[in-house]
């Protein structure tokens, strides 16, 4: 009963997971670029949503709705100012750029919310629960799940239904070609960073939800996103779930075992992954 | 005038390709630019396009000057390319190839999907596949059905008979005189000499970055292409 308590509890966390990685799943899919600056970006987004609950009196649900557009102009801004100004053949500059970004964040938020932990209240949903027969879940775990759930259908949908999509494939696949489409890569790279910190304020939504955060979370968000994505295959979207969930039961589990054991079970269970497939587990057949 | 180059230059960091070359297109004319590997036929294509820029005046496009725009906004003037190598989309299927060309630019013409896939009938029972899963000359027709998809009025073909097989070069070229029924003008750049001259009204040879002939496709002799190809009298 334990075991199986502890399997979906660790399969709902995932969902967090999932949802943290999302956003760096999609950019990294689209122009291969490993934003550092993710998880700073999702606290940035979280202490947008509080702001909106505390100074308007929003729900937190009404407070993403707002905070989500945005996010979508910030990403288009940081993409079109910053980052198409450094994507190139060479790796190392967006690896720069979004590094210091990550710290101007930190100590932006730092400076402005202080050091104090804050979290985004949820009233009645906090401890809400539903009794399932063999488990008892969560309410909040399972909408965190759900969302993840819908994010991820929502943006296969945008990816494989629309000619957003196809243009996103399609420079993905190669940008001097797409041009001689009549598609601006940059273009289709503003949006999908924008499209990106859409999904950045979902998982905010939660992460403020569910747990307390400060200025100096962000990086640890972005270690267990990056982790999920490299699990799942990169540019995968059900391959992110996939490798959320890992981490996920990995340290409910560890967790389970011993309190200490949580995060360094995550980890673990990520480099056992890398092992076996050191392209993930649904790697893109054209890399 | 079309299209028209006026002293074109093209480098590659220190190495030059191109040497002020003149090169002129009119509407619904066929116009084929041989020469062989490294002659600056594929270089004189992305300079066009807007893959690699150029000052201003060197390319004009019905007398404006489009060096300096990127590709997308050459794209969008009506100058569809098909690139060689043909740079199907791995990630899409037939179809979404095809629909991707006519996206971005949406201009009043014979051609939509029902019209490629008449003019190559094999796609409409492929139009599911992924583009790289089919045959070269298949990946061929859709490459072309691709950059016809924006009705452009100037289609430029950059080496379509590459690596195929001669009954399958037969095909793809037995497609042109349809495509020019359709109202666009086309470049064919070839090594293949016999193939262009036969759908050409007029002829460019290009050695070494230069133009060496310019020519009526009829009026030609094979002595003067000799000369031209090679550098050399026959």
């Amino acid at each position: 009963m334990i075991l199986v308590d502890t399997l979906v509890q660790g399969i709902l966390l995932g969902g967090l997971y999932a949802l943290f990685a999302a956003g760096l799943s999609l950019v990294f899919g689209i122009m291969r670029l490993v934003n550092l600056a993710h998880g700073d970006l999702i606290v940035f987004a979280a202490y947008l949503v509080l702001l909106g609950v505390s100074l308007l009196g929003l729900s937190p649900f009404v407070a993403a709705l707002l905070a989500a557009p945005i996010m979508f102009v910030l990403g288009w801004l940081l993409q079109s100012a910053v980052l198409n100004r450094v994507l190139g053949k060479d790796i190392l500059p967006p690896l720069l750029v979004t590094f210091g970004l990550s710290i101007a964040i930190q100590n932006g938020l730092l400076e402005a919310f202080s050091a104090d932990s804050r979290r985004i209240p949820a009233g009645a949903l906090e401890g809400a629960s539903i009794n399932l027969g063999i488990v008892t879940v969560g309410v909040m775990p399972l909408l965190t799940f759900a969302s993840a759930i819908a994010v991820i259908v929502a943006l296969n949908a945008i990816f494989y239904q629309t000619a957003l999509g196809r243009a996103f494939r399609a420079t993905s696949d190669d940008t001097v070609t797409a041009g001689l489409m009549g598609i601006e890569p940059k273009r289709i790279f503003a949006i999908a960073t924008g499209l990106a910190m859409v999904v950045v304020t979902v998982a905010a939504l939660y992460l403020g939800m569910r747990a307390n955060f400060d200025p100096s979370v962000g990086p640890a968000r972005l270690l267990y996103a990056f982790e999920a994505v490299i699990i799942g295959g990169l540019g995968s979207l059900w391959g992110t779930l996939a490798g959320g969930i890992i981490i996920g039961v990995a340290q409910t589990f560890g967790a389970a075992i011993n309190p200490e054991w949580q995060i360094l079970a995550g980890h673990i269970a990520f480099l056992l992954v890398l092992l076996v497939k050191p392209r993930g587990l649904f790697p893109r057949a054209v890399d | 005038m079309l299209l028209e180059t006026r002293a074109l230059t093209a480098n590659y960091g220190q190495f030059r390709a191109l040497f002020g070359v003149d090169v002129t297109v009119d509407a619904g004319e066929c116009v084929a630019i041989i020469g062989a590997n490294g002659a600056g036929k594929s270089t004189l294509m992305r300079s066009i396009t807007g893959v690699l820029r150029n000052e201003p005046g060197m390319v004009l496009h019905r007398g404006e000057s489009i060096g300096a725009l990127s590709s997308a906004e050459v794209m969008k003037r009506g100058i569809a390319m098909v690139p060689e190598g043909r740079r199907l989309f791995p990630s899409l299927t037939v179809e979404e190839n095809l629909l991707i060309g006519g996206q971005m630019r949406k201009a009043p013409g014979p051609w939509n999907l029902a019209a490629i896939y008449d003019l190559f009938p094999i796609l409409r029972e492929r139009r599911r596949n992924p583009g790289t899963a089919l045959s070269g000359g298949q990946q061929q027709m859709v490459a072309i059905g691709r950059a016809l998809m924006s009705n452009p009025e100037l289609l430029l073909c950059d080496e379509i008979s590459l690596g195929l097989a001669p009954v399958v070069i037969r095909d793809i070229y037995a497609a042109l005189p349809k495509i020019r029924e359709g109202g666009a003008a086309i470049v064919v750049v070839e090594q293949d000499i016999g193939k262009a001259l036969a759908v050409a009204d007029r002829v460019y040879c290009m050695m070494e970055g230069h133009v060496t002939l310019a020519a009526k496709a009829g009026d030609v002799t094979r002595e003067a292409i000799h000369a031209a190809y090679f550098g050399e009298a026959a």
